[in-house]
């Protein structure tokens, strides 16, 4: 990769108008939806864009390409291409889903915290495969990440049994004081626990990147190795460790998918949100803030399609519906890529000289 | 390495002395194997049994033998497009996409042109899968060159816009008044089945020896003379030696004078066209139309076979025949030793990582590597997402 060529001005003013366009969405989607609750307009076409019902199934839709992407910002600003997420996502809806299943007779949050710790621990010990793969036997990233696809979605449909049975899902609980927000509160604030978690990532996740130790070693491995490795960073070291911890957080995508929105487990059931969320780390920018946006957006998408489908008020085939959030998807990454930068130094082994 | 005492030792691990390129493929699959034996032992079942089974259905009987090389024709053809744009340090794991819509197109031919003489229509149909594949391949490429879009992520939203285009073509029809799709089959939408009509007597492949085998079909030959015309492409044309430059060191092949970008497109679609063959094979030699059931390939197993095969086209065709004994065995291996068929992605999956790190293997069986560099799988892909 070449250096960076834009300059320092440049990158404050791309980031400025970044900002000002994001605010203004906000507060035009914003508005929309106040419009449509509020007034006779949302009996119609506003309805459907712009409800209640379109925005809370937009963010259902969101949370697990938020912690696809998280992961593969974990993973790519460290300088390791994760592929993967599909195949971490998918064993971690798996590995929810069988604890989930077996703990069936223990108190229903017992359960569910049990399941998210299985799925944690698997998607942690795909992200350290993965690191482990790529780094000590150096194989190519992308294959590596392909390979763990193939693997998640051979093991889990082997040891899948449709006998067993995930009963109860993590509920909706209402935030005090700020679900009372007419509107908002309801979308936002009356959610279940894994999409607060997600939420609560970002935020996390986008300080800890640009104002800890921790995120400045991460950043330096990813871009510049060998010069972190002068610093005295343990290049490798941090590979493993966040390589690993994105594989949880993959997981985590995959352990929403199972525990709180659809209840159950089926074969294949994250249908491409692995890559979905890659499209949305690349939009972000890499920077965690981007890719909660992105994964709004790729979120309504798919809201939107699922609106269109139960109101049917078009006549377009439903195929052709479907196809929405993938469109999207390549749309969206013609029009930004180029504007974007990855990480320098991203699916190159370091070795120390 | 100079040491005496070394050297002595080394003698003596007789792995070491044999430098066969077979070698390293062999002991990637022997480790899968023993890797899937333990997994089938944890789950409880009976690994010997089910390997027994495996060996049986894969090439127990003539039957086992037409199963595995039929099963083996399009894995040729989907290996050959992965192994293709390797080359070219392209990753296209959007077989599956371009293997439908090369199916819906040779459909599309095979099922109208009535009236038309075989040496006219069965050209004309599959040249009509080549070209639908190559196309929805090129549109990667497109991107690529484009905007700089990555393809593994463009491929992989154009294999499920694929599937639902082709589930539309097929569609029989809704109780809301939603009009059945422009191939599927009046008869079959009748009773809510969608499928398109069955080709063409015209338009079918015909059985390969079909006194000796059962179902195998002149798309073995038509993915063997794949595989012939790719090595003829990669080794002796210009165009193989352009696509080579640019997939290992694409600035040198830039400062040469390549057009870059044009190639890249041709070899998305040549790799594209390469997929929709598969399918195209697969429908007018075997099921003789297109119902969903029929979706032989996830794509997936195009890039196992790629990379056991050393992305080469001879490689490819050992390797398919390989994937094709497991894909074919594996329902005999089910039905004999009760061991679900699935097994088989796992050892898949399994097999994928080991040839693609050769290090482990090395590992394991304590073989030196002969250059530091050998490790890279034989191909260079690009590591970065072009951004």
């Amino acid at each position: 990769m070449a250096a960076p060529t834009t300059t320092a001005a440049g990158t404050s003013r791309v980031k400025r108008t970044t900002r000002w366009v994001s605010w203004a969405l906000i507060v035009v989607v914003a508005v929309l939806a106040i419009l449509a609750e509020t007034t006779p307009l949302g009996d119609g076409a506003l309805g459907i864009l712009m409800g209640k019902g379109v925005l809370r199934y937009t963010l259902r839709a969101a949370v697990p390409l938020i912690f696809g992407a998280l992961s593969g910002i974990l993973c790519e600003r460290s300088g390791i291409i994760n592929i993967g997420i599909e195949g971490m996502m998918l064993a971690g809806a798996f590995g929810a889903f069988v604890v989930k299943a077996f703990t069936g007779g223990l108190p229903l949050p017992l359960s569910l915290f049990l399941a998210t710790l299985s799925a944690i621990l698997v998607g942690a010990a795909m992200g350290y495969l993965h690191a482990l793969l790529s780094i000590r036997f150096r194989m190519n990233q992308i294959i590596s990440g392909t390979a763990l696809i193939v693997l998640a979605t051979g093991l889990s449909t082997y040891l899948f049994n449709p006998d067993w049975l995930s009963r109860g899902k993590f509920a909706d609980f209402a935030i005090p004081l700020l679900s009372r927000i007419p509107v908002f509160g309801e979308i936002l604030f009356t959610n279940g626990f894994l999409t607060y978690l997600a939420l609560a990532m970002v935020f996390v996740l986008q300080f800890l990147l640009f104002r800890s130790r921790w995120g400045l070693r991460t950043r330096a491995i990813g871009e510049h190795p060998r010069a972190a490795d002068t610093m005295g960073i343990n290049v490798n070291r941090w590979r493993y460790i966040n390589t690993t911890l994105g594989g949880a957080l993959a997981a985590l995508g995959g352990a929403f998918l199972v525990l709180e929105a659809v209840g159950q487990f089926k074969e294949g059931m994250t249908a491409g949100r692995g890559f979905i969320s890659l499209a949305a780390m690349i939009f972000g920018n890499w920077n965690p803030l981007g890719a909660l946006g992105a994964s709004t957006l790729f979120g309504y998408a798919q809201a939107l399609q699922n609106q269109l489908l139960l109101s049917g008020v078009t006549r377009v085939p439903r195929f052709f519906i479907s196809m929405l959030p993938y469109v999207t998807t390549i749309v969206v990454l013609v029009g930004v890529v180029g504007r974007t930068r990855a990480p320098a130094a991203e699916g190159e082994v370091y070795e120390t000289e | 390495m100079g040491d005496p005492a070394d050297r002595a030792q080394d003698r003596s691990r007789w792995f070491t002395r044999i430098t066969h390129p077979l070698l390293m493929p062999l002991l990637a699959l022997l480790t899968a194997f023993a890797v899937g034996a333990v997994i089938m032992l944890l789950s409880g079942e009976n690994p010997l049994a089910a390997y027994a089974g495996l060996l049986q259905g894969a090439f127990g009987s003539l039957g086992a033998i037409s199963r595995t090389l039929r099963t083996a024709t399009p894995f040729i053809l989907t290996g050959l497009s992965v192994a293709f744009a390797f080359k070219a340090g392209l990753f296209n794991i959007g077989a599956s996409g371009q293997y439908l819509m090369g199916t819906a197109a040779s459909v599309a031919v095979g099922v109208s042109l009535e009236g038309l003489p075989v040496y006219l229509h069965l050209p004309l149909a599959l040249l009509a899968g080549l070209a639908g594949g190559a196309l929805w391949g090129a549109i990667p490429g497109l991107l690529k060159v484009w905007r700089g879009a990555h393809e593994v992520i463009t491929t992989i939203m154009l294999n499920y816009i694929a599937s639902l285009f082709v589930s539309w073509l097929i569609y029989a029809g809704g109780t809301e008044g939603q009009q059945p799709g422009p191939l599927s089959d009046p008869v079959a939408a009748a009773r809510g089945i969608s499928q398109t009509k069955e080709v063409l007597p015209t338009a079918i492949l015909p059985e390969f020896f079909p006194r000796v085998f059962t179902d195998v079909h002149w798309g073995l030959v038509v993915a063997l003379v794949a595989a012939l015309i790719v090595w003829w492409i990669l080794r002796k044309s210009t165009f193989g030696f352009e696509v080579r430059t640019v997939g290992e060191n694409l600035n040198a092949a830039r400062y040469a004078g390549i057009r870059v970008n044009w190639t890249i497109v041709l070899t998305m679609a040549i790799a594209g066209g390469l997929a929709g063959l598969a399918g195209t094979v697969e429908t007018l030699g075997l099921y003789h139309r297109y119902a969903p059931e029929f979706t032989g390939s996830s794509g997936f197993e195009g890039i196992t076979v790629a990379l056991l095969g050393g992305t080469q086209p001879f490689g490819v065709v050992l390797s398919s025949v390989f994937m094709g004994a497991l894909y074919g065995g594996a329902a005999k291996m089910q039905f004999d030793a009760g061991v679900r068929s699935e097994i088989i992605q796992v050892v898949q999956a399994l097999v994928l990582i080991l040839v693609a790190a050769p290090e482990i293997v090395r590992v394991i069986y304590r073989i030196r590597s002969r250059h530091a560099d050998e490790d890279t799988a034989g191909t260079k892909l690009a590591t970065g997402w072009g951004g």
